[in-house]
């Protein structure tokens, strides 16, 4: 079996994990946790939509 | 005489930043390496444990699944030496894979690539969660 992501779902599942880790792993208290961990998705996520649009800049 | 006195409290203040080297101490992060998040399972920290174990697993079994490139332990090229720390750092997952020679040995497609990302990281984040295994035994952390 062969698993095919697009780019934009392979980078969104790589956020939700790494921000899971994260959140749990980097704060004490599980409200600092959950906060922490949507914290990092958003970064995430916010990164892959802001070098989306450098690398479009760059095409052009 | 006020030397030898502020060495003894020197030394007095690292005997206290010390932590204590317990059982538990040792236990946790070996156990959290070797399955991920079961250091934090073996400490009563259930919902921790199981996030983690779920996060990690899941990213190395996509890892997989995506035809990642499994690095291997004599690979020469620095490159490949830091990608076998990486994966490496799965534990269990990683022991398994070589066991069962799962993986791809070269990136055959585009997204491929992404599953040898997904295989490291998972390892990485994997140490992360055994070093918080660790400060959670000693104290650290609650």
């Amino acid at each position: 079996m062969i698993l095919t992501l697009s780019h934009f779902s392979a980078a969104v599942l790589f956020a939700v994990f790494a921000s899971v880790v994260f959140g749990i792993t980097q704060r004490s208290t599980s409200r600092e946790q959950f906060r922490y961990g949507l914290y990092c998705f958003a970064m995430f996520v916010g990164g892959v939509f802001v070098a989306g649009w450098v690398m479009w800049f760059l095409r052009r | 005489m006020a030397n030898s006195s502020s060495g003894k409290k020197s030394s007095e203040a690292t005997e206290a930043a010390t932590p204590p080297l317990t059982t538990m101490a040792v236990l946790a992060p070996a156990v959290g390496w070797l399955i991920p998040g079961a250091g934090h399972l073996i400490q009563k920290r259930w919902t921790r444990g199981v996030l983690l174990l779920g996060s990690i697993a899941t990213m190395f079994v996509l890892g997989l699944l995506m035809q990642g490139h499994v690095y291997q332990p004599n690979g020469g090229d620095i490159l490949d030496m830091l990608g076998f720390v990486g994966d490496v750092g799965a534990g269990g997952l990683y022991i398994l894979t070589q066991v069962m020679n799962w993986g791809a040995g070269a990136i055959s497609h585009a997204t491929a690539d992404y599953g040898t990302k997904y295989l490291i990281v998972a390892g990485l984040l994997n140490f992360i969660s055994a070093a918080d295994a660790y400060h959670i035994a000693v104290g650290k952390k609650p």
